[in-house]
């Protein structure tokens, strides 16, 4: 983005654009993947926001006292085991509902990530290395373009993981099973709390890598308003990907881009409605599901048991 | 391996203050087709959960092939050789068969070979009795191709006797004599004991050799179902004489149109059509029944009348005039509905039993004074007289209804729907699902009274003789539309069966 727009001009906003989609997909990537393998053993865990900022904080922490960024994405998985084995604890409670531990689970996360993150604000901690793909191209726009985090490469890796997990592993027709109906999963032998402690525990630790993602890359810093919302609206992706890791992918890039769009014209010069165009992935948000909610029906796709005891 | 005989030897099996089963002996020969009958709530499932490990008896002895054996989990019944296919379905709905079919199978590998599972499972059904889709998904598929799921679930898992907990209550008559007669097969070639939960005396008399019947947790008798008769199978079940109906079905001349249903058509919950282009007319002083199989839109037209699902098209008008369920016009139409499960359409569950009875009434005087204010005696004094007459248990309006059993629920709600006001118009659906034959005699004669008083009701029901006892004109309802027409009186059977199942 601090290249010379004039010169490439649309195609300068084009790749803008595809950069800041790949840059700007990964926390919702994990995220979203983390809720899918929740969601898919029929429990929904809003929280991630909570767990989102604890994962960058921690991570932040760690890269900074360790001087490794590495160490910073293991710590940061660390805490969102913990946070999810908290979280799959309180919901198995008999009278505990899901959403509202959820929002507990939120307001938990983000001020404890707040309360130890305060002697961390100002310094920049080591980044994570990026992957060079374009040294090939002369220009400055592409090369900057090009320039993705690894957690990129593992959190696409990883929907595909995922779709194979639920398709063609016997843990994920578990998975499955207690999510769509854990009744019939009992009948069958499947310790429906034991997977779904698991699936929750898991599904957390990958949103806390999704945190790490946030403070380990260009600028680099860590802020309390750092996530400005992802983690809640990576849950909402989820819906409108229906409940499949692949879509999940998809959906994460189009939320990316939709982010990257106001920097994208800024760089073209397009100063106006700067925050209007920086409200595009909550509008996004805000029309998928119009879009894609209706009463009349129930959503495709969704695991029968989600959100029931 | 072959199939053993079962035994359960003076099985008692108490919960809290409540005996379930009371010193029970249920002999189950090695090869045969044996029958567990009584009424719901006889202790027959609470019987055969012992056998199966998920209750541990307080007293008795199991023998499996003669030998004593202790079974505290439903794995270890599987290693007896015994599989269970419950009253609920156990398949996982958005899996597909081939998915759910691998699922249970014991020992599968963290990777599924997919491949080598579909070629077990094509070699499989090759020998099975009845044949289903792979790649079909559960959810798709009818309930009886999905008990056929389930009792092929069973025997690709190696089960030898099996037991089967009402497996006819969601099927066709010519399903259920179908699914019923290949297993008889399987048991006269010696390949399989079957032990059959049921209430029906028809299907006892034609496929079972033997028959154990329970009443009240104790046993009423036992013997080989070519000595006994029907009636004698309903004297043990019942074991007093059912009180004769004392309520005649009035002629009644005026035949005015009350309720009328145009053109109506909705959608299911998964967005496809469920009910399609069906219309009716209700006449004051008739009961019109509509007889189906469920699944085939009949909830989903009781809940576009009773305004819990929108029309897509269609109009319903009460004498003449357009009804939308709103509080007014239900009033002014004196409209009534007893939806199916009231527990969970027409109550308030954590509401008290005098709340849910007030619930028409609360927002009209006497009940509600200067415009907003309730007044709890009148609203008292009308639930303690609703649940005298209608004989609610325990008689206590303000404890909260979901604690009460289903039979009483359906009691207070029945009682709250026919005591708010005279009633013109009732819409009942399956209004004695699961209920013994005390309350569902209690039922049938409200229903024919509120009938003999001019009343128009529309009666759909799961349960045939229901219709054909109460209703003045029956139409099958298959695949959301309303495909035959007829009259107990001249009702042929075996046509609503075919009509019932689909061969229009």
């Amino acid at each position: 983005m601090q290249s010379q727009p004039e010169a490439l001009g649309a195609w300068g906003v084009a790749i803008a654009l595809a950069g800041g989609a790949v840059r700007g997909s990964i926390p919702y990537m994990f995220v979203s993947l983390g809720e899918c393998l929740t969601e898919k053993s029929g429990k929904i865990n809003l929280g991630m926001e909570g767990v989102l900022l604890m994962g960058a904080m921690t991570a932040f922490a760690i890269s900074d006292i360790t001087g490794s960024p590495w160490l910073g994405v293991a710590a940061a998985a660390a805490v969102g085991l913990l946070l999810g084995a908290m979280h799959a604890w309180l919901t198995q409670q008999s009278s505990v509902n899901d959403v509202a531990a959820g929002i507990a689970m939120i307001l938990f996360g983000s001020g404890l990530a707040f309360f130890f993150g305060k002697r961390f604000v100002a310094p920049m901690a080591p980044q994570l290395p990026l992957i060079n793909l374009g040294s090939w191209s002369g220009s400055p726009a592409i090369q900057s373009a090009l320039r993705i985090s690894p957690l990129f490469f593992a959190g696409a890796g990883l929907a595909f993981c995922l779709h194979v997990l639920f398709t063609r592993t016997s843990w994920g027709l578990k998975i499955r099973a207690v999510g769509d109906d854990p009744q019939a999963a009992r009948a069958l032998g499947i310790p429906v709390n034991t997977v779904r402690f698991l699936a929750i525990t898991l599904g957390a630790s990958l949103a806390a890598v999704g945190g790490a993602h946030l403070t380990l890359y260009f600028p680099g810093i860590w802020s309390e308003g750092i996530s400005g919302g992802q983690g809640l609206m990576a849950v909402a992706l989820v819906i409108f990907a229906r409940w499949s890791p692949r879509r999940c992918l998809a959906a994460a890039l189009l939320f990316g881009g939709a982010q990257a769009l106001g920097p994208s014209l800024q760089s073209l010069g397009v100063n106006g409605y700067y925050y209007l165009f920086n409200a595009s992935p909550y509008l996004l948000t805000l029309v998928l599901m119009i879009a894609t909610c209706s009463p009349n029906r129930s959503l495709a796709g969704m695991p029968g048991a989600l959100g029931k005891k | 391996m072959r199939t053993a005989s079962v035994e359960a030897l003076r099985v008692t099996k108490r919960f809290g203050n409540f005996t379930a089963v009371d010193d029970v002996s249920l002999h189950w020969k090695a090869g045969s087709f044996h029958a567990l009958l009584g009424e719901n709530g006889a202790g027959k499932s609470t019987l055969v959960k012992c056998l199966m490990g998920f209750h541990q008896a307080d007293a008795g002895e199991i023998r499996i092939a003669g030998e004593p054996v202790r079974i505290t989990s439903p794995q270890e019944a599987r290693g007896h050789g015994l599989g269970m296919v419950f009253q609920h379905f156990t398949l996982i709905p958005s899996m597909t068969v081939a998915e759910n079919l691998v699922l249970a199978r014991p020992g599968l590998p963290l990777i599924i070979n997919w491949k080598s599972e579909l070629a077990r499972l094509t070699e499989f059904l090759r020998k099975a009795p009845f044949q289903v889709g792979l790649q079909d998904r559960v959810t798709n598929l009818s309930a009886g191709q999905k008990q056929k799921v389930e009792i092929l679930k069973e025997l690709y898992l190696e089960t030898r006797l099996l037991i089967l907990d009402e497996p006819t209550s969601v099927l066709t008559p010519a399903e259920a004599d179908e699914v019923l007669g290949l297993l008889r097969g399987m048991v006269e070639r010696d390949e399989l004991s079957v032990l059959l939960i049921t209430h029906k005396f028809r299907e006892v008399m034609a496929f079972c050799d033997e028959v154990t019947v329970l009443r009240r947790g104790r046993l009423a008798g036992t013997g080989q179902t070519r000595d006994l008769t029907p009636s004698r199978l309903a004297e043990m079940m019942m074991g007093e004489a059912r009180v004769e109906r004392h309520v005649a079905k009035m002629e009644i001349t005026r035949r005015r149109p009350l309720l009328k249903i145009h053109n109506l058509r909705a959608k299911g919950d998964n967005g496809l059509e469920a009910v399609r282009g069906l219309s009716l007319t209700v006449h004051d002083g008739e009961i019109v029944g509509i007889a189906g199989v469920s699944g085939n839109g009949q909830r989903e037209l009781v809940e576009v009348i009773a305004g819990q699902r929108g029309a897509t098209t269609g109009e319903i008008t009460v004498d003449g005039a357009i009804h939308s369920p709103t509080r007014e016009q239900l009033r002014a139409h004196r409209f009534f509905t007893l939806p199916e499960e009231p527990l969970r359409n027409a109550s308030a569950p954590r509401m008290s039993v005098a709340d849910n009875i007030a619930l028409r009434v609360f927002d009209v005087p006497p009940f509600q004074r200067a415009g907003c204010l309730l007044d709890r005696q009148a609203i008292d004094k009308f639930s303690r007289e609703v649940i005298e007459r209608f004989d609610v248990r325990p008689p206590i309006p303000g404890r909260p209804i979901d604690q009460l059993s289903g039979g009483n629920v359906q009691r207070a709600i029945l009682g709250r729907e026919l005591s708010s006001g005279e009633v013109q118009v009732l819409v009942a659906a399956n209004p004695c699902f699961g209920l013994d034959f005390k309350a569902v005699d209690f039922i049938h004669e409200c229903l024919l009274q509120t009938r003999n008083r001019g009343a128009a009701i529309l009666l759909i029901s799961e349960d045939l003789d229901e219709l054909l006892a109460l209703a003045d004109r029956i139409f099958v309802m298959s695949e959301g539309a309303l495909v035959h027409e007829t009259t107990p009186q001249s009702a042929d059977l075996s046509l609503i069966g075919r009509q019932m199942a689909g061969h229009h």
